[in-house]
């Protein structure tokens, strides 16, 4: 490996997608043995980037040279062959193969499979006394935990000779604690003369573990910079071309009479696995309570349940009311004419018809409202004139009811959730995951509206994996693990590492 | 953004859909030693160089107009039903029942009944298979293809043992009473001074079918129940976050699309046979998808596929009557433009999308001057 070449050198890489471009012009130079991070907004360009160097796009200009010769990339192939290895966010394994079957799984000597397994064996051996990346090769993938499944696929990168790794968004699962563990590994992978590429939207994680960083923004490469040479807030502007508050300006909370009170809820999904196992909260007008915890700890199952999404069983009163978790009276319209209103989790599986017009989705969910209604029609005329209005209240984006949902971003798609949510001025707001996948400017409005709802004396649950907004946004923190709630503390007098031990299960000395 | 402009979407993918099915027709026509620029010329002419053809072109496409709505507001929840021909053969059954058991005074007064009694039994048809799917999951598409079974057994018991009047060899009921003959085209036209060919079987059911046209699109697009219909269609999760029962979605949907299919038998049975012999439908149900496919599930794409496909069935019957091409090629021809405009739509699709966003680049690096529209890049992008 020659000192002088970078590892990978992107000259002028652009690329459109119809008449969105995607990447302008873009050039980046990477040295060999470093971490180099990509930061930027989603829509940034960040994957495009990635998914061009990996071959799964063609650019339609530029050169990608590695190690200092020109490389043509048509496919995933020619990337693994050029010596790239790429650890996806959404992990492709195979659930119900062996760590070892996957790790093999296409890079199979022969059609004999005993062999390559065996060769495999010794060759996992090797790297995980090499990079400490410990798996057990026998073990199930969906036996094991997100974090080592994360391990699997960076074994199999370099199974496959990898020197070059590109990991997408890959703290997104994972636990805090999970995640120091992912770094210290990259840095040991650093340390061997591997060169790493890191994307990610978290400037905390730029900041802890790159040793330079690129920030792209509508698809333009805007700067490179030495990460010890810059700040979190200097990054943010970089990110968002203006001034960006990081933290959420809110006055205490002044908590009035109890709104939301869930004893002993659970839940059992579709596969008979037990998802809620007693869960008791409260929820008081004008606080917001913020549920913290790895994704897949009951969170979701908690705000289906209470949107009227899945039937559950025990108690939840709405101002003092009990609410039906069961049969008729218990779906989302019961719950919506009860005063509970609902940002759900996904926007564009549940929460949005992608493929419906902004106008007809403003209304979803309350369409049955007689205000919509003109004899046995939708009174559509009503409909329009209510996006025109919200769209202006909140600063959607472009502003054309006429456009269906999927043509919005995501930021502009959870305006027009939120602004259907907020404006029914309901007694509870559930908020699930408000600000994934939504640009930084869009975050700082949608936080302003969660908290100004607050203030007019609702109550708001919401539910977040990012502690960072759960730590800006809640008065009171409640940290769930495996159905249960494993205690509840004040963001005050509480920090990350103490609530990343309640989210890994394990019950601090004051629990 | 969209991948494609809508005009593309709607005209262009189904006109090249229909090229390349002809295409290919003239190269099957060639390959037996016959002239296919003569096929056409024939075609045409027998379809709709007359008002007889033009009269036999609208009656096959009066109830392909039925059974293309039937399968179309099923695919607006998202659900595939096969059983349009079964559906159909039931509205048959109901047709004949009102027809022969109620003394009607007047057609005009009896259609309304044929039709109640067609929807009914049609929607019964239905009934079935989409409370198995809503309740038990079992797959529609299985369950309406072997309900088509069913149906077809169920009248050949009902035509041979029950129905049929004594004495007689053939499975059908006797003909319908004169007060329920439905007036033809000709009876229709013929006050206002347009002469149409007597012979022909068009009626007063097409006018029926274009108001059920009307019906549907207004149901889908302007009531709540259409507007939960297509929130289910589009996202399950999503009407379930809304509070859409996808229990109810299913089962309204289902009977609407069993009582149009079950509608088309006041065109066949009760408007051309005037009696319910065996096989009425003549595939009437099968061809519905294809004409769905084709008009993209809206009733006006419904309405033309429909004429389409009139004419490909008249004019194949004049090609079979005419020239030496067997009435079995005529199936296939027919079969081929339901496998291009239907089954391989995506081939035709993928190329075109690829070509309008190549375009779409194009224009782009021709004004690079112009700003990247705001929030215009969407999430698929990334």
């Amino acid at each position: 490996m020659s000192s002088d070449a970078p590892a990978i050198e992107l000259k002028g890489i652009s690329k459109s997608f119809g008449p969105v471009q995607a990447n302008k012009n873009i050039s980046i130079r990477v040295a060999p043995g470093t971490i180099h991070g990509i930061i930027g907004e989603n829509g940034a360009g960040k994957s495009t980037l990635m998914s061009i160097l990996y071959g799964f796009y063609k650019a339609d200009r530029g050169e990608i040279w590695i190690n200092g010769t020109r490389t043509e990339i048509p496919d995933s192939q020619a990337a693994i062959a050029a010596g790239i290895g790429m650890v996806f966010q959404h992990f492709k394994l195979v659930e119900n193969f062996t760590v070892l079957e996957n790790v093999v799984l296409g890079a199979e000597d022969s059609g004999l499979l005993k062999p390559s397994l065996a060769r495999a064996r010794k060759e996992l051996k090797m790297l995980a006394q090499e990079y400490e990346l410990n798996v057990d090769p026998d073990a199930r993938i969906d036996e094991i935990g997100v974090g080592r499944q994360q391990r699997v696929e960076i074994l199999k990168a370099l199974y496959r000779q990898a020197d070059i790794l590109i990991l997408d968004e890959p703290t997104g699962v994972l636990t805090p604690a999970e995640a120091d563990q992912l770094f210290r590994i990259l840095h040991r992978l650093k340390e061997e003369g591997k060169t790493i590429i890191l994307i990610t939207h978290k400037l905390r994680e730029i900041m802890e573990a790159t040793d330079t960083v690129s920030v792209m923004r509508r698809g333009e490469m805007t700067a490179t910079v030495k990460t010890a040479e810059t700040s979190p807030e200097h990054l943010a502007e970089l990110m968002v071309g203006r001034k960006v508050l990081l933290r959420v300006d809110k006055v205490p909370a002044k908590p009035g009479k109890t709104v939301l009170e869930v004893e002993n809820l659970r839940v059992v999904d579709d596969k008979g696995v037990e998802r809620l196992k007693g869960v008791d909260l409260t929820v008081r007008a004008g606080e917001i309570l913020g549920i913290a915890g790895v994704a897949g700890n009951g969170q979701s199952e908690l705000l289906e349940v209470l949107g009227g999404m899945r039937e559950g069983a025990g108690t939840v009163r709405l101002n003092g009311a009990p609410l039906a978790l069961s049969g008729p009276g218990s779906d989302g319209q019961a719950r919506r004419a009860g005063g509970i209103a609902h940002v759900p989790e996904d926007r564009q599986r549940e929460g949005l018809i992608m493929e419906f017009h902004a106008w007809e989705n403003v209304a979803f969910g309350y369409h049955r409202d007689p205000a919509y209604q003109r004899g046995i029609f939708m009174n559509n005329a009503a409909l329009r004139a209510d996006t025109e209005r919200k769209i202006e209240k909140f600063d959607v984006r472009p502003t054309d009811g006429w456009l269906s949902a999927k043509n919005f971003s995501g930021g502009n798609q959870q305006k027009i959730v939120v602004a259907r949510e907020i404006e029914r001025n309901p007694d509870l707001l559930l908020v699930g995951q408000p600000t994934r996948g939504v640009d930084i400017g869009a975050i700082e409005f949608i936080h302003k509206q969660i908290v100004a709802l607050r203030d007019e004396g609702k109550a708001v649950l919401l539910v977040s994996v990012e502690l960072e907004e759960i730590f800006s946004l809640s008065d009171r923190i409640a940290v769930m693990f495996d159905g249960h709630i494993m205690g509840e503390r004040l963001p005050d007098e509480t920090d990350e590492k103490e609530l990343g031990l309640l989210m890994a299960g394990v019950s601090g000395e004051a629990a | 953004m969209d991948r494609m402009p809508k005009w593309a979407d709607v005209v262009l993918i189904p006109l090249i859909s229909l090229i390349l099915a002809a295409i290919l027709s003239a190269l099957v026509i060639i390959g037996i030693g016959e002239d296919p620029v003569a096929a056409v010329k024939m075609m045409v002419s027998g379809a709709l160089g007359s008002t007889y053809g033009w009269g036999y072109t609208l009656y096959y496409a009066t109830n392909f107009i039925f059974t293309g709505l039937a399968v179309a507001i099923a695919f607006h929840a998202r659900m595939f039903n096969i059983g349009g021909e079964g559906q159909a053969m039931l509205g048959g059954l109901g047709v004949a029942v009102a027809c022969l058991y109620v003394p009607w005074p007047h057609w005009s007064i009896a259609i309304l009944g044929a039709s109640v009694a067609a929807m009914v039994f049609g929607a019964a048809w239905a009934a079935v298979p989409a409370y198995l799917q809503a309740r038990r999951g079992s797959h529609i598409v299985i369950t309406t293809i072997m309900f088509n079974f069913i149906a077809a057994a169920l009248l050949n018991y009902m035509l041979v043992n029950v129905m049929r009047p004594e004495g007689s060899m053939d499975p059908a009921t006797r003909s319908f009473p004169e007060a329920v003959h439905l007036p033809t085209l000709h009876d229709l036209l013929a006050p206002i001074g347009i002469t149409f060919s007597k012979a022909a079987p068009a009626n007063v059911s097409l006018v029926i079918a274009v108001l059920a046209c009307v019906v549907v699109w207004a149901l889908m697009w302007r009531t709540r129940l259409g507007y939960e219909i297509r929130a289910y269609g589009h996202s399950e999760t999503g009407a379930i976050y809304a509070g859409i029962s996808p229990f109810r979605i299913t089962m309204i949907a289902m009977l609407i699309s069993g009582a149009l299919a079950g509608l088309m038998a006041i065109n066949n049975v009760m408007g051309e046979a005037e009696r319910l012999v065996l096989n009425s439908t003549e595939g009437a149900g099968f061809i519905g998808i294809a004409v769905a496919l084709m008009g993209r599930s809206h009733p006006f794409g419904v309405f033309l596929a429909a004429i389409l496909f009139g004419f490909l069935y008249q004019g194949g019957a004049e090609l079979a009557l005419w020239t030496n091409i067997p009435r079995e090629l005529i199936v296939v021809i027919q079969a081929l433009v339901i496998l291009f405009t239907g089954a391989l739509d995506n081939m035709v699709r993928m190329p075109l999308e690829r070509i309008f966003m190549a375009m779409g680049n194009k224009r782009r690096n021709i004004g690079e001057t112009n700003p990247l529209p705001d929030a215009e890049h969407s999430t698929k992008t990334e």
